[in-house]
């Protein structure tokens, strides 16, 4: 091969290895969608719905109880106290339960924050379903407030045989600093 | 390898050379003198990252803090891997495919001598901003160095200081490099071969960078989404990783990893490559098994890009996830297995002699063997879950590391060192670096399982009285291995500067292949016109 013609040959290889790379960096961002759409369509990682189950099953199975527990969680940088009303209820799938969980803002002044749900074991969390909650929306406090919030929810009856108990667990995030500057200041 | 009919090319194209001094190698886009630079390079980088960790053995001799405070702790551990991985080992690999691949082919240069000089020339200035922090931080100035361990994890690394920023963009600088010199190498290999080399005569160094290439095309993108995502998460209100804003830190978990696994594969291929030479050189013997391995690589490759998530066994998924990840991990090493028996069976009753490249690529058969299989015990989903972020996978992938990769890149340093620099290195020194080195890291790493097993977590300045012994095993096994390492650099330097014999052109009296048909060392311009293959 002549010179010319290499170097023509090598450049349109260089060119198409390119277009590889560009598909590869384009594929890592189409992780992020697909890594929802599986963790959604599958209730893997615990994540629950965003929003209320617009229908439930409310067949009451008498025969079963179901332990849920509670856990509340302030992240770095949230200056509130959030706690459960009760660490844990006993019900039967299908029953409607409401329980409260408690914030206070200790700090002087107005701060909003954002309480994100999730359910272990994983494969419980498509069966745990809330009719209302805090976490639907962001919640603000004026300086000293404590609130009372509310949640409503229903383990259906489909929850498979051998979960006997199930962990709730809400963390809540201050939401207007930047992630990097709660950890800083 | 079949004969190539050399056209006699000697010393006499000075004509070609142009400029001397700092401009030869500022603007060189000589194959020859790139590779160098490279290996240069990362001999320097070695040297540092061991120094880094060295300050952190010395911590870890005693339980309790005395002389390394945990902020800075955190950034020497995460440092010391980056700076191992991106600048000492990988930057080694491309040095020897700049040097021996074209030798090897019978190809005049690689394919894109340009890019080949941007490729090198981004890797010092990725250094220095990756380590820059850290220095400014020792001087009293500013948040140190990126401090969340070389996997970067949010939420920590989404809190820390402005080290973080500074190696995602040497992250980004030395993936724009890697991916460069992968899109060389595979020009190279596939346009530039010598006429009536076909790709079932390509010499086995050549397949296992093809495979790194492919894999660094593949996966390097992936990894520079991710920190591209933690970048616009930590200045610019996005939440990729937020839970707070509906994003998952477990996400970055799996992009990282996504690079990560193969990254590990990526690191070794090159490796695998050539110990094949080094043992037939010195069995005396043709390789065994020539396709068998060229398959068995091509499957390495292609199965560790379906295997990340066993790096997170531990973070919650669901059973048949775990199945399926433990058994697609255990499935790799039945590939590596055709490769250890091929290497075996290339020795097996041949007329061996135990010159230093041969000892070192003994030594990586085995204690690299060790790193496998501890990597099977890792793999098991049950086991992991005691093993995981313990001293045992430190010790784990500081063997199929530090003995599979660093002691293999050694191994071709002393095979080459001759062809490189025309000149014999010292034999003497040469086999007192390997058995300091087999020894020292032994002694350095065997505590590592043991006190893992017994419940010691990684990353860590402290840790519980009852692991007292084996770390003060480990940190003296340390410093000499360190301390070691400097009779290679000194055996290394001396030869590059002319010191010891003049070596033949075949060096070895069982070398094979086309480079030992050149001269010791090669001419400026080699390969032109190119050699002819039966
Ligand atoms: C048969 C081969 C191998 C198997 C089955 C295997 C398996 C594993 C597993 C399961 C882990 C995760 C352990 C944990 O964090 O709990 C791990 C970690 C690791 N392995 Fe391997 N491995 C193998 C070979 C290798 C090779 C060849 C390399 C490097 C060249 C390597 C480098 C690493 C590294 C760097 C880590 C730790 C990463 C980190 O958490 O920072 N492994 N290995
Ligand atoms: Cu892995």
């Amino acid at each position: 091969m002549n010179p010319a013609a290499r170097s023509q040959a090598n450049r349109a290889l260089a060119l198409r290895l390119l277009g590889g790379v560009a598909a590869a960096f384009a594929f890592g961002f189409l992780l992020v969608p697909l890594y929802d759409v599986i963790c959604e369509a599958t209730g893997l990682n615990g994540k629950t719905r965003g929003a209320a189950v617009a229908m439930a099953d409310t067949r009451v199975d008498t025969s079963r109880k179901v332990q849920v527990e509670f856990i509340s969680t302030t992240m770095p940088g949230m200056p509130w106290e959030f706690s459960a009303g009760e660490p844990r209820v006993s019900v039967h799938p299908g029953e409607i339960t409401t329980v409260h969980f408690r914030v206070r803002n200790m700090t002087a002044s107005t701060i909003t924050g954002q309480a994100i749900p999730s359910v272990s074991p994983g494969k419980a969390a498509s069966h745990l379903q809330k009719l209302d909650c805090f976490c639907f929306k962001q919640q603000t406090l004026a300086p000293g407030e404590v609130r009372d919030m509310p949640v409503s929810f229903i383990v259906d009856a489909r929850l498979p045989d051998d979960v006997s108990a199930l962990t709730l667990s809400y963390s809540f995030f201050a939401v207007d600093a930047a992630p990097g500057d709660a950890g800083r200041s | 390898m079949s004969t190539g009919s050399i056209a006699a090319h000697g010393h006499d194209d000075h004509a070609h050379h142009g400029p001397t001094g700092l401009a030869r190698w500022l603007f060189t886009t000589n194959h020859k003198d790139i590779g160098t630079m490279y290996l240069m390079f990362s001999m320097i980088m070695f040297l540092i990252g061991g120094s880094l960790i060295l300050s952190v053995r010395a911590e870890l001799f005693q339980p309790g803090i005395q002389i390394i405070q945990p902020e800075l702790f955190n950034q020497l551990i995460g440092l010391h891997a980056l700076v191992m991985i991106f600048a000492a080992l990988m930057p080694a690999a491309t040095g020897f495919a700049n040097w021996m691949l074209p030798l090897q082919i019978g190809a005049p240069d690689m394919a894109l001598p340009r890019l080949n000089n941007w490729g090198f020339w981004l890797l010092p200035p990725a250094g220095t901003i990756l380590l820059m922090p850290l220095v400014l931080y020792l001087f009293g100035i500013g948040t140190g160095g990126a401090d969340a361990g070389w996997t970067l994890y949010p939420p920590l690394s989404a809190q820390s200081g402005w080290g973080i920023d500074f190696a995602i963009l040497a992250l980004h600088l030395m993936g724009i490099s890697s991916v460069m010199g992968s899109i060389n190498v595979v020009v190279t290999i596939l346009n530039m071969r010598a006429p009536g080399m076909t790709m079932m005569k390509l010499p086995m160094f050549a397949w296992g960078w093809l495979m790194t290439a492919f894999l660094l095309i593949a996966t390097i993108p992936v990894l520079a989404g991710a920190i591209t995502m933690l970048l616009t998460d930590r200045h610019f209100g996005t939440h990729f990783f937020d839970a707070a804003g509906g994003g998952d830190p477990i996400l970055f978990q799996h992009l990282f990893w996504f690079f990560g696994h193969p990254e590990v594969y990526i690191l070794l291929l090159p490796i695998w490559g050539f110990i094949p030479h080094i043992l037939e050189t010195f069995a005396r013997k043709p390789m065994y098994g020539y396709k068998a391995q060229v398959w068995s690589l091509v499957c390495i490759a292609a199965l560790s890009v379906i295997v990340w998530a066993h790096h997170f066994f531990t973070a919650g998924m669901p059973v048949q996830a775990l199945i399926y990840f433990m058994y697609s991990t255990m499935s790799i090493s039945v590939p590596l297995a055709v490769l250890f028996f091929c290497w075996i069976a290339t020795i097996w009753r041949g007329s061996m002699t135990f010159e230093t490249p041969m000892l070192f690529a003994l030594g990586f058969i085995i204690l690299f063997g060790i790193g496998g299989l501890t990597g099977l015990v890792l793999a098991d989903v049950a086991a992991d879950a005691q093993y995981h972020h313990s001293y045992f996978v430190v010790a784990h992938f500081h063997y199929t590391l530090f003995a599979g990769g660093i002691m293999g890149v050694m191994a071709g340093v002393y095979y080459w060192l001759p062809k490189m620099t025309g000149h014999m290195y010292s034999e003497k020194l040469g086999k007192a670096h390997f058995w300091l080195t087999v020894i020292s890291f032994n002694l350095t790493f065997m505590p590592q399982f043991f006190v893992g097993l017994a419940g010691m977590p990684r990353r860590i300045p402290d840790y519980a009285l009852q692991f007292t012994e084996f770390n003060v095993i480990s940190t003296i096994g340390a410093f000499a291995l360190g301390l070691s390492q400097l009779i290679f650099v000194y055996n290394v330097v001396t030869t590059w500067r002319g010191k010891g014999e003049k070596a033949t052109d075949g060096v070895w009296e069982g070398s094979k292949g086309l480079e030992w048909q050149l001269s010791s060392p090669p001419p400026h311009h080699s390969w032109d016109p190119q050699p002819v293959i039966k």
